[in-house]
């Protein structure tokens, strides 16, 4: 299975990463690459093997349900790239005045 | 000044309690090892000098009071910077953490320190654990001690170097498919990967949580069993992490190996790929181990075959929704002039992340999208249960197994870093005890004939053996005798 340049581009924008056309090009050669060692695994009969997500037995590992001490809202914040009046600053999500 | 490279984690303990020295004397000699050392091998990003002397003044006031001293009082302690301690950055030798403060303390750090140890650092890795030599980092590779023209292996590079050379006496790494183990075996220290569970995660920024642990790295196994006292047990941050009855990891150490069965697990020694020095130390241990009075025998674990591939697939597809996190709005790097928010998200995190952690992020992202889901993560979550039984019909005939660390000893800076196949090779041994969640050990089988450089043995045990694990890598240990002190450093004081 080979992935073209317009699949790298796909998975860039699911990915959140503006990338250069060298990168697309570099990284189409690397995963097809990697992907191509890695294809044996999409050959194997597995269909009556079930998955394992976790390689324990531990099962619906619950806590109860307290009210416990959290970052104050100043330590929250403190990391943020831009924060004001108690919040996040990000750029404008939903409509201006002419909303597209 | 003492040479506190010299000094096990115990007799600094004692000599403190024992008013030998101070912790400090033991604080300044660290940090003065450090100082002399570092610019050439560059284990640490961070150098908490201030951190370190706040906890010494906690220990000799507790001396002068006559206080019993926790287990590990003094002992000057490195921990990767993928774990959060509060007073420091964390940032995962990246560049979109370049300047992150640490929120809260992870509770392996926390544990460590509440069991006395002096926080010297936090050290240089591989980008958010992304490789295996920490060439992958943004404020560029640590040296391996043995020869500074070679890497120490990764991702934990940084804390192996820094007890290598003296500069901590024990250190903390994460492990996700080798990241401590194969740093271990390229400089000749003790390194653990505990069982998955057995140590809580909170606190270490996540790569991939269905494989990542935390573990210690020593000069000898003795202060790797100790350090797994300190920091292992249940924690309610963590759900993952088990509640078990507390164990002393050091109580059955020197209990020796009459009749424990060994397992040589043939087909990953006789794998291409493996140096011939690599595998003779491996025959060479288990005539060692049979000579202690183990019964040696062979094994195969065919599935392994399929380790690499389906960890190349879980790893980054986990990482790749462990990161996602990092979009430049609560912290991080964010780029000054975005257009919208799709356009700040897809630049911040496009300038932050190094190539190594960009290729994962792809390959993770690609494999779970729509259309690829059932042909990659479902088809190698199904070959992890193949590997995860291997290991069981293995442990019915064996108590451990032993394999080499990683096929190489170390290679050269540069040597491996335009291929990316050829560096996910050097973690073939290791990776497959993650995907089955098992507890092993690196420990040091001596030095390559040739090279003289370290050549690490794997001892793997099955869930929460680290007794029987680390029994048997302190009775080889005892066996074998091996200097951990590299040439390059054994002068320095």
């Amino acid at each position: 299975m080979s992935i073209s340049e317009a699949q790298v581009r796909h998975v860039a924008l699911l990915a959140r990463l503006k990338l250069t056309d060298e990168e697309v090009a570099r990284l189409g050669d690397d995963l097809n690459s990697i992907l191509g060692h890695i294809d044996t695994i999409r050959q194997l009969d597995l269909a009556d093997v079930p998955p394992t997500a976790h390689a324990l037995d531990v099962v619906n590992e619950t806590r109860a349900d307290e009210v416990r001490p959290c970052l104050s809202r100043e330590e929250a914040l403190a990391n943020g790239p831009e924060v004001a009046e108690g919040a996040f600053v990000i750029p404008r999500i939903v409509g201006g005045g002419d909303a597209s | 000044m003492i040479d506190v490279s010299r000094l096990t984690a115990t007799q600094i303990r004692d000599g403190i309690a024992d008013r030998l020295f101070t912790a400090r004397e033991v604080a300044e000699a660290a940090l003065g090892r450090i100082e002399a050392l570092d610019g050439q091998v560059h284990a640490f990003n961070q150098v908490t000098a201030e951190l370190a002397y706040a906890a010494a003044e906690r220990i000799d006031d507790a001396v002068r009071s006559d206080v019993v001293l926790p287990p590990l009082a003094g002992v000057p302690v490195a921990v990767k910077d993928n774990m959060n301690l509060l007073g420091t950055r964390t940032t995962c030798s990246s560049r979109i953490l370049e300047n992150y403060e640490s929120a809260y303390d992870c509770t392996a750090v926390r544990r460590l320190l509440d069991a006395g140890a002096l926080p010297v650092g936090k050290c240089n890795m591989d980008e958010f654990a992304f490789g295996s030599s920490t060439e992958n980092s943004t404020f560029g590779p640590t040296h391996n001690p043995w020869d500074l023209e070679r890497v120490p292996g990764g991702s934990s590079g940084g804390s192996a170097a820094a007890v290598s050379a003296g500069m901590a006496t024990i250190s903390l790494g994460s492990d996700t498919g080798g990241s401590i183990r194969q740093p271990g075996s390229l400089t000749g220290t003790v390194a653990l990967k505990p069982t998955y569970g057995r140590v809580s995660r909170y606190g270490c920024v996540a790569f991939a949580s269905s494989l990542d642990q935390i573990g210690p790295f020593a000069k000898t196994v003795g202060e790797c069993a100790l350090a797994l006292n300190a920091i292992s047990g249940k924690d309610p941050m963590d759900a993952t992490s088990v509640d078990r009855p507390a164990e002393d990891f050091t109580a059955t150490l020197a209990e020796g190996i009459a009749g424990l069965r060994v397992g040589i697990v043939t087909d990953l020694l006789e794998a291409e790929g493996c140096e011939g020095a690599v595998r003779d130390s491996v025959r060479s241990a288990a005539e060692t181990f049979a000579a202690l009075g183990a019964e040696v025998g062979e094994v195969e674990l065919p599935s392994t075959a399929h380790g690499l591939s389906a960890y190349y697939i879980i790893g980054p597809a986990e990482a790749s929704s462990n990161l996602a996190r990092f979009d430049g709005i609560r912290y991080g790097h964010r780029v000054g002039d975005a257009d919208d928010v799709l356009d700040l998200y897809m630049r911040s995190r496009a300038e932050g992340f190094g190539p190594e952690t960009i290729r994962r992020v792809m390959l993770g992202t690609y494999a779970l999208s729509a259309g690829y889901y059932d042909a990659y993560y479902g088809q190698a979550q199904k070959a992890r249960t193949l590997i995860k039984r291997d290991f069981e019909s293995a442990f019915e005939r064996f108590d451990v197994l032993l394999t080499p660390t990683s096929p190489t000893v170390a290679f050269k800076i540069g040597e491996r870093a335009s291929d990316p196949l050829a560096m996910y090779l050097s973690d073939v041994y290791t990776i497959p005890v993650n995907l089955a969640g098992n507890c092993a050990v690196s420990v040091p089988g001596g030095l390559c004939p040739t090279s003289r450089l370290p050549i690490g043995l794997q001892i793997i045990g099955t869930h929460f053996a680290e007794s029987t694990v680390l029994r048997a890598a302190a009775a080889f240990e005892a066996a074998l005798g091996f200097d951990p002190t590299p040439p390059l450093v054994r002068d320095v004081q």
